[in-house]
C-alpha cells in the first residue's frame, strides 16, 4: 500500500520529499564508490572488515538482473551459493532480498553485498553524509545501522537455505565520502544490537491476516474513496501515535489530528504514559491536577495536584514580585 | 520531562496557548546580537547555500552563492561573511577592563593573584535552532584548516585571508555553545523552550514558526491550529508558507524552484563564457545578473522569514526580567572570549582536529561541574524551577516554627541553634544531610536532625553566624520566617586537578609529544567541493 498516497486523500500529506540535490550527490558518490568494479569498495571492506584475507586483485561481480523482484531475488540467492562455493571475492551490486514481514514478503535492496574468500557474507550500505574526522553524525550511522540490520536478517535467510550454512556478518561496511571531500573511507559497524531488537519486533509484529480478519466487511484503502469513508477505513486500524512517529510515517500527520481530537497525552511523547498512569487524555489529566477527578490516594493523581499547586503557587509568587518592582 | 514541566505542557495543550516554565530569563542576551541565519545544500557537506547575517533588524545582509558546487563562488560567500562576523567581534576585542584572575606561580608554586584583561562585552551570536548550531560547527571545521595564498604559496585554491580566521572563531562558538548555561553562541529554539512550555512535543517545538505560533498565536487562533498552519500550510504552488528555519530548505523548494533557477544560472554562465564579441557579452552579462538576482530573491524569501521570526523571539525573551545569575555566567563567556582572542593574537595554531586526552578530560570536566552550577543557580534565581525540585524532593521551603538556641560541644561554644520548619514538600532527607539555604547571595548549610513530624523536620544551622558566641542577627532564621533549603549545593567545587598534557600518563596515549601543524583538509580534483 502507498501510504503517501493515502495520506495525500486522507488530507493531511506526508512531509516527506528528497531534493534533487541531495539526490544527485548520493547517486554520484555511489557511482564513484563502485567504479572499476567495485575496486575500492572491495579494498575498504578488505581492511574494515576482513585484513587477514587475501586482498582483492580481482573480483568477480555477477550479473544479477532478472525479470521482476522474484526473478531478482532468486538470481541473488543463487549467485550467493556460487561465490560461496567459488571462493575468493565476489561484489554483489544492488542485489534483491527478501523478508517476511508479518506474512507478507517484502522485497529489499541492500547497496551491496560482499562475499569474503572464507565464504561469509557482509552487507555493505553506501550513504551520502560525511564522515568528518573519523566520526558521524550518530544519528544518521544509527538509522543505517538499524537498516543495514534488516538486510542482515533477509541474509540470513538466504544463507540458512544452503548447505553448510555460511556466515552472515554482523559488522557491516558503512561507506561515507571523507570530510568535505568525495572520496570514500569506510567503517565497521557492529549491527548485533539493531538485528536482535528487529528480529525481535519481526517476531512479535500482528501478523497481517490477524489485522485484516479484524477488520469490518468492506473496508478498503484505494485512495480514490472520499475521506470519509477512508478515515473511517484508516480508523478501524489500531494505531498508538507518538512523535516519533512523525519521522518515519507517512500517516503520522493524520494520526497526530486523531490524536488531538481525542486528547490522547502521548502526542506529547511517548514517557508521559507511564508517569500518569491511568490518565490518559489531556481532559482528565488536567481535571486530576486540578482536583476535579480521580483518586486522591493514586500516587499519580497525589503527585499532580502538589505539583499543580507548587506550580500555581511559584508563579503567583513571581507574580507579586512584578507587582512590587512595579511598585517601586 | 519533570512532572512539572508535563503538567505545564498539558496546561498549554488546555488553554491553546504555551505556558511558562521559568519567571526570569535564565540566559543573558546581548543588547547587539548577531543574527545568522544560515541555509544549506541539501547533501552536501558544508556547501552554504546562502545566509542573512548582521545586528540590524530591519537591515539584514544577504549573502547568497548562485552555484553551490563552485568553489569560487563559496570562497566569495565565506569572504564575506567573515567580513560580517569579524568585524563585529573585533569590536568587542577592543573594548577591555581590567581583572584579576588566580594563576599558579611557575617558580614557587604558590597561587597568585594577576592582573589580566577581560573584554567588557563578549559578542554574541543567535542562530534559529539546534541544527543551526551545528551548521556553525560544521562551517568553524571546514575553514580553519584552508590555507591561504599568503600562509602557503603552493597551496591550491587558496582560500581568501580571513576565511581560516573566521573558521576559529566560528569553532570556538561552536565549542563553547556545548557548555550548559553559556550564550556566546545560542539556538533560539532551545532558549525558547527553556522558558515556555508549548501544547506539542519537544520534537516538534525544534520548528522555530510553529514555537512561536504557540508563544504568541495570531488574534483569535490558538496556538494548536496557529502552529499546524506553520507547519505545513503551502500556498497554491506548493510552496510552504513558513520556510523551515534552516540550514536544510524545502525539498519541494529545491525542486521546483532552486534547482531551475540554478540551471539557468548555469546556462547564463556557460553562455557568457562562450561570447564572441563584446556587444554579446553585454547582453549575455545582463542575463547572467538577472540569473543571479533571481536566486538572490528566491534565497532571501526562504531565509527572510526566519530572520523576523528570530528577532520577535527575542522581543519575548527580552520581556523577562533577567535571572540573578545569568550576569554571572556570561562573565565565564567573557572570560572564555577574551581567552580565545588572546590565543589567536598570540598566533597559535587553529583548534586540532581531535583534542589530547587531558584537553578533552578538561572540557567534560567544565561541561559536568557547569551543568551543576546552571541547575543550582537556576532553581536559586526562579522559583517556578524551584518548584520543580521542590516536588522532586531536591528541595523544600515552609515557615519556621520553632527555633531553639544550641550550643557545640568544641571548646569553645558556637552558636549551633535548632530550627523547625513546617512544610508539605517531602524532601528525601537522609540521616544527617546536609543542606542549604541562600543567605544574602550566600550558602548557609544546615543539618537534618529528625523529623519532629510528619510535616516538621529539625535542622541545625552550621555555619555564617560569625565568630561571636551569640549568632550575627539576620543570621539565624526567626519564628514565622519563610525558608527554602535544597539538598543540593549552591556554588561548585572544581574537580582534581588534571595533569599538564606533557604528563599525560601511557593509559591515556602518553604525552602528546612536540605539535605538528593540522595538514589542511585533501581537495580532490574532480570534485567541486
Amino acid at each position: 500500500m502507498d501510504k503517501a498516497t493515502l495520506a495525500s486523500a486522507l488530507g493531511a500529506p506526508s512531509g516527506f520529499g528528497q531534493s534533487q540535490f541531495a539526490l544527485t550527490r548520493g547517486n554520484a558518490f555511489e557511482a564513484k564508490v563502485k567504479a572499476d568494479g567495485g575496486a575500492e569498495l572491495l579494498r575498504l571492506a578488505h581492511t574494515r572488515l576482513d585484513p587477514g584475507a587475501d586482498t582483492p586483485e580481482s573480483a568477480a561481480v555477477p550479473d544479477l538482473s532478472a525479470q521482476g523482484p522474484e526473478g531478482r531475488t532468486a538470481r541473488t540467492a543463487l549467485a550467493l551459493r556460487e561465490a560461496t562455493r567459488a571462493g575468493g571475492w565476489t561484489l554483489l551490486d544492488h542485489p534483491m532480498l527478501a523478508l517476511d514481514v508479518a506474512g507478507s514478503l517484502a522485497f529489499l535492496e541492500p547497496d551491496a553485498v560482499v562475499v569474503h574468500p572464507d565464504g561469509s557474507w557482509s552487507v555493505v550500505e553506501i550513504k551520502s553524509f560525511p564522515m568528518l574526522d573519523g566520526s558521524a553524525d550518530p544519528a544518521k550511522v544509527g538509522a543505517a545501522a538499524r537498516q543495514s540490520a534488516v538486510y542482515v536478517l533477509a541474509l540470513e535467510d538466504v544463507a540458512a537455505r544452503l548447505d553448510p550454512a555460511p556466515r552472515v556478518r554482523h559488522r557491516v561496511l558503512l561507506v561515507c565520502p571523507e570530510d568535505f571531500s568525495n572520496l570514500p573511507t569506510g567503517s565497521a559497524v557492529d549491527v548485533r544490537k539493531q538485528r536482535a531488537v528487529t528480529a525481535r519486533q519481526l517476531a512479535r509484529l500482528t501478523r497481517i491476516e490477524e489485522i485484516a480478519d479484524a477488520l469490518p466487511e468492506g473496508t478498503c484503502f484505494a485512495p480514490d474513496r472520499d475521506s470519509e469513508e477512508l478515515t473511517a477505513a484508516v480508523a478501524a486500524v489500531p494505531a498508538t501515535y507518538a512523535p516519533e512517529c512523525l519521522s518515519t510515517c507517512e500517516l503520522a500527520f493524520h494520526c497526530r489530528e486523531r490524536a488531538r481530537a481525542a486528547g490522547a497525552v502521548t502526542r506529547l511523547g511517548r514517557p508521559l504514559r507511564a508517569e500518569l498512569g491511568g490518565l490518559t487524555t489531556v481532559e482528565d489529566v488536567l481535571a486530576a491536577a486540578h482536583g476535579e477527578l480521580g483518586d486522591p490516594d493514586d500516587p499519580a493523581v497525589a503527585a499532580l495536584r502538589r505539583a499543580a499547586a507548587l506550580r500555581a503557587e511559584a508563579l503567583q509568587e513571581a507574580r507579586n514580585r512584578e507587582v512590587a518592582a512595579v511598585c517601586r | 520531562m519533570p512532572l512539572i514541566d508535563t503538567l505545564a505542557r498539558l496546561e498549554a495543550v488546555g488553554s491553546g496557548r504555551a505556558q511558562p516554565t521559568a519567571t526570569v530569563r535564565h540566559r543573558h542576551l546581548s543588547g547587539r546580537p548577531l543574527v545568522f541565519v544560515p541555509l544549506t545544500t541539501a547533501g552536501e557537506a558544508g556547501a552554504p547555500l546562502g545566509a542573512l547575517v548582521g545586528t540590524d533588524r530591519d537591515a539584514p545582509r544577504l549573502l547568497v552563492v548562485p552555484q553551490p558546487r563552485d568553489r569560487d563562488l563559496r570562497f566569495t560567500f565565506l569572504a564575506e561573511l567573515a567580513d560580517v562576523i569579524l568585524p563585529y567581534i573585533d569590536s568587542h576585542a577592543a573594548d577591555v577592563e581590567t581583572a584579576e584572575r588566580t594563576e599558579t606561580d611557575p617558580e614557587t608554586g604558590k597561587r597568585v593573584k594577576v592582573e589580566t584583561e577581560l573584554c567588557a562585552d563578549a559578542p554574541q551570536l543567535i542562530v534559529p535552532s539546534r541544527t543551526g548550531l551545528a551548521f556553525v560547527r560544521l562551517l568553524g571545521r571546514s575553514m580553519r584548516f584552508r590555507r591561504t595564498a599568503e600562509q602557503d604559496p603552493q597551496a591550491p585554491y587558496p582560500a581568501p585571508p580571513r576565511v581560516p580566521l573566521l573558521g576559529r572563531w566560528l569553532t570556538h562558538y561552536g565549542e563553547r555553545s556545548r557548555v550548559p548555561g553559556s550564550a556566546l553562541l545560542l539556538a533560539l529554539t532551545d532558549v525558547l523552550s527553556r522558558h515556555w512550555a508549548t501544547g506539542q512535543s519537544g520534537l516538534e517545538d525544534q520548528h522555530l514558526g510553529a514555537l512561536l505560533a504557540w508563544l504568541d498565536p495570531p488574534a483569535g487562533t490558538s496556538g494548536a491550529e496557529a502552529a499546524r498552519e506553520a507547519e505545513l500550510a503551502r500556498d497554491p504552488a506548493g510552496q510552504l508558507r513558513c520556510p523551515p528555519a534552516g540550514p536544510a530548505t524545502d525539498p519541494a523548494f529545491d525542486n521546483k524552484l532552486l534547482a531551475p533557477a540554478i540551471e539557468r544560472y548555469d546556462r547564463a554562465r556557460t553562455a557568457l563564457a562562450a561570447a564572441e564579441d563584446p556587444l554579446e557579452a553585454d547582453d549575455r552579462l545582463a542575463a547572467l545578473t538577472r540569473a543571479e538576482r533571481e536566486i538572490r530573491e528566491l534565497i532571501e524569501s526562504q531565509a527572510r522569514p526566519t530572520w523576523d521570526a528570530v528577532w520577535r523571539g527575542l522581543d519575548l525573551l527580552r520581556a523577562l526580567p533577567a535571572g540573578g545569575h545569568a550576569e554571572e555566567r556570561w562573565t565565564r563567556d567573557r572570560w572564555s572570549f577574551t581567552g580565545h582572542r588572546d590565543r589567536v593574537l598570540a598566533g597559535e595554531p587553529p583548534q586540532p582536529r581531535r583534542d589530547d586526552a587531558v584537553t578533552a578530560a578538561n572540557k567534560l570536566a567544565t561541561r559536568e561541574r557547569e551543568q551543576a552550577r546552571l541547575e543550582a543557580q537556576e532553581a536559586l534565581d526562579d522559583p517556578l524551577v524551584m518548584a520543580g525540585r521542590r516536588l522532586a524532593g531536591e528541595a523544600f521551603a515552609g515557615e519556621v516554627t520553632e527555633v531553639v538556641m544550641a550550643y557545640g560541644e568544641g571548646r569553645r561554644p558556637s552558636p549551633r541553634p535548632l530550627v523547625t520548619v513546617r512544610t508539605e514538600d517531602r524532601p528525601h532527607l537522609a540521616e544527617r544531610a546536609k543542606v542549604y539555604r541562600s543567605l544574602a547571595g550566600r550558602p548557609q548549610s544546615a543539618q537534618f536532625v529528625e523529623r519532629a513530624a510528619e510535616d516538621a523536620i529539625v535542622l541545625r544551622i552550621l555555619d555564617k553566624m560569625g565568630r561571636g558566641k551569640e549568632p550575627e542577627p539576620g543570621s539565624v532564621p526567626e519564628k514565622g520566617d519563610r525558608v527554602c533549603f535544597t539538598l543540593f549545593e549552591h556554588e561548585q567545587r572544581g574537580g582534581a586537578k588534571l595533569p599538564d598534557p606533557e604528563e599525560t600518563p601511557w593509559t591515556h596515549g602518553g604525552p602528546p609529544g612536540e605539535a605538528v601543524p593540522e595538514a589542511a583538509d585533501r581537495i580532490t580534483e574532480e570534485d567541486v567541493l
